[in-house]
């Protein structure tokens, strides 16, 4: 065999290494939630917020933490979209290609990124504390949008700069402005770009503990207002494993596999949503 | 000053950034006639056909001076507005771009953002104008169907089908047959003929041999710069520059 063969194939070996690692992996992580979860899953779980000394291992469930945590990441994420598709729609559409300026905002949105969860925590908490607030949904709300904001913008960002020129002129040649180009023809060009980057943002707020600790708090009871502090499902997980006993650790599995079948589900219909939306793309 | 072409163009002058791209051009294009801007790789033909609906405007660090009249009107004055001098023109690409929606709303497109919402209206706009590209037939029975599953033949003629339904008075096409085969082209290039006598075309081309066949007026661009200007048989049999003839010849390119 020549070299050039052997090269193909150690590089294919180490492929293949990668692959089956990144799919053992995932494998192990889902085994793991379903074998220690599954047992002490039960309808209780997902339809009662907690009952007389839940924490003790008696009755009840995490309904005030699923609820949370839908409410917090949902809300999140509406925020946060709000404040991402002006600024990418800014960068791409309206700024100069390179200016000064949208250099600094993708760079900032870089640095961003890169902080970790607990600074936006902590972050939040000190202006909550400066203005003598307590916790509650909204603060979750807003701080965890803080933490998502620089991975939608750059996601978004990133696919809104593949979009052909030459279909952006298109648009301009027949008169349409610059706000009905990026409504009506680059943000449907981009639509399950949009969708995959909301996705993302929303599973990072979803799974998040550290940022909503101090700012959203933790509750027994399904928040009925904005104001109320409100249970997320990371936090209820922290809290079950933290007790010592043995049947509450064991729900702490239970609550992780209701985490992973949110985010699950809220892939599988993004994705069919997704597919239905990109018979009309250009290539 | 008055001008009884249709567009007349008066010391163009064109930057990106430091670098000088049209040089002092001045030029009248003739109303409803074909007129070919030719000239080899990079001289300016592309700049110079987005300078008449001014998309050069969104690219970087560009600086427009001279005038350019259209209907007597200088369309680099600041207060004029953009989207009214665009639909005055339609616009072929080298590549045909169609918007990502369907057949029938990618002609539609042009008339909806310009104000008009009455459906049966709108069914009207859209039969028409695919009648007149020579697509109706082939599209009638899937107007729902995403446009980009259309041949790049079909998508050429799409393309036209929406320009023209903006109702320009101009169309613009930069080399708007490169990237189809050859009966394509030549469907696209007969819709020319016959639109020449409502219409003011104007073409970018490589082809020398399309030229020919199409153009009434041909314009020769070099390096930036307006060589010579005038009737295709002026230019074609008869040119008066050295450059000009040389390239007709081939001798550069
Ligand atoms: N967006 C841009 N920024 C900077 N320079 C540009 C830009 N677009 C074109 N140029 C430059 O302007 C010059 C003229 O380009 P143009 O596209 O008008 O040429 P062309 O005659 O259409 O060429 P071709 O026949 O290859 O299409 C070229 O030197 C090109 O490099
Ligand atoms: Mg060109």
């Amino acid at each position: 065999m020549d070299r050039r063969k052997i090269e193909e194939k150690i590089f294919l070996f180490l492929m293949r290494i990668s692959a089956i690692l990144i799919v053992l992996s995932l494998i192990l992580i889902l085994f793991t939630i379903i074998a220690k979860g599954l047992p002490s899953l039960n309808l209780a779980m997902i339809t009662q917020t907690p009952k007389g000394g839940y924490y003790l291992g008696k009755e009840g469930g995490i309904l005030n933490a699923i609820m949370g945590s839908l409410f917090l990441a949902g809300g999140a994420t509406i925020l946060s979209m709000l404040i991402s598709l002006p600024v990418v729609i800014y960068l791409n559409i309206y700024a100069k290609k390179n200016s000064k300026l949208s250099e600094f905002i993708r760079f900032s949105f870089d640095v961003l990124w890169g902080i970790p969860s607990i600074v936006y925590g902590a972050f939040g908490f000190t202006i909550m504390l400066f203005f003598n607030l307590r916790a509650s949904l909204l603060a979750g709300i807003i701080v965890v949008a803080l933490l998502i904001l620089p991975i939608m913008s750059r996601t978004i960002d990133e696919v809104m700069r593949m979009v052909p020129a030459g279909l952006i002129e298109t648009s301009y040649a027949l008169g349409a402005t610059k706000l009905e180009t990026a409504f009506k023809v680059v943000i449907k060009q981009t639509l399950p770009g949009i969708i995959t980057a909301i996705l993302i943002a929303l599973g990072r707020g979803i799974g998040d503990a550290a940022s909503v600790l101090f700012t959203a708090g933790f509750s027994d009871y399904i928040p009925n207002s904005l104001l109320k502090p409100a249970a997320t499902l990371p936090l209820a997980i922290f809290f079950q494993l933290l007790t010592p006993i043995p049947e509450v650790q064991e729900r702490a599995y239970a609550s992780a596999f209701i985490l992973t079948a949110i985010i699950l589900i809220i892939s599988i219909v993004s994705r069919i949503i997704t597919n239905r939306f990109s018979k009309n793309l250009i290539k | 000053m008055d001008c009884q072409s249709h567009i007349c163009v008066n010391n163009l002058n064109v930057f990106f950034g430091k670098e000088h791209i049209l040089k002092n051009i001045s030029l009248k294009i003739p109303d409803k006639k074909i007129t070919a801007i030719i000239g080899p790789s990079g001289c300016g033909k592309t700049t110079l056909l987005k300078s008449f609906n001014r998309l050069i405007d969104s690219y970087d660090g560009v600086k427009v001076t001279g005038e350019i009249l259209v209907d007597d009107e200088n369309i680099l004055h600041p207060n004029i507005e953009v989207t009214h001098i665009r639909k005055k023109m339609g616009l072929l690409l080298q590549n045909p771009y169609p918007l990502p929606m369907s057949i029938y709303d990618n002609v539609a497109y042009g008339p909806r953002i310009h104000g008009i919402k009455n459906k049966k209206k709108l069914d009207e706009i859209v039969e028409h104008y695919l009648k007149q590209t020579n697509l109706w037939i082939e599209v009638k029975d899937r107007l729902n169907a995403p446009a980009s599953r259309l041949s790049v033949g079909q998508q050429q003629r799409l393309c036209l089908a929406r320009g023209l339904a903006v109702e320009p008075e101009i169309i613009l096409g930069d080399e708007p047959t490169s990237a189809l085969d050859p009966i394509s082209s030549k469907v696209i290039e007969e819709k020319f003929q016959e639109l020449s006598d409502n219409y003011t075309i104007i073409i970018v081309t490589h082809i020398l041999r399309q030229a020919k066949r199409l153009a009434n007026y041909v314009i020769f661009l070099y390096l930036g710069e307006l060589i010579e200007q005038g009737t295709a048989e002026e230019i074609f049999e008869n040119p008066k520059e050295e450059m000009t003839k040389a390239y007709i010849q081939g001798k550069i390119s």
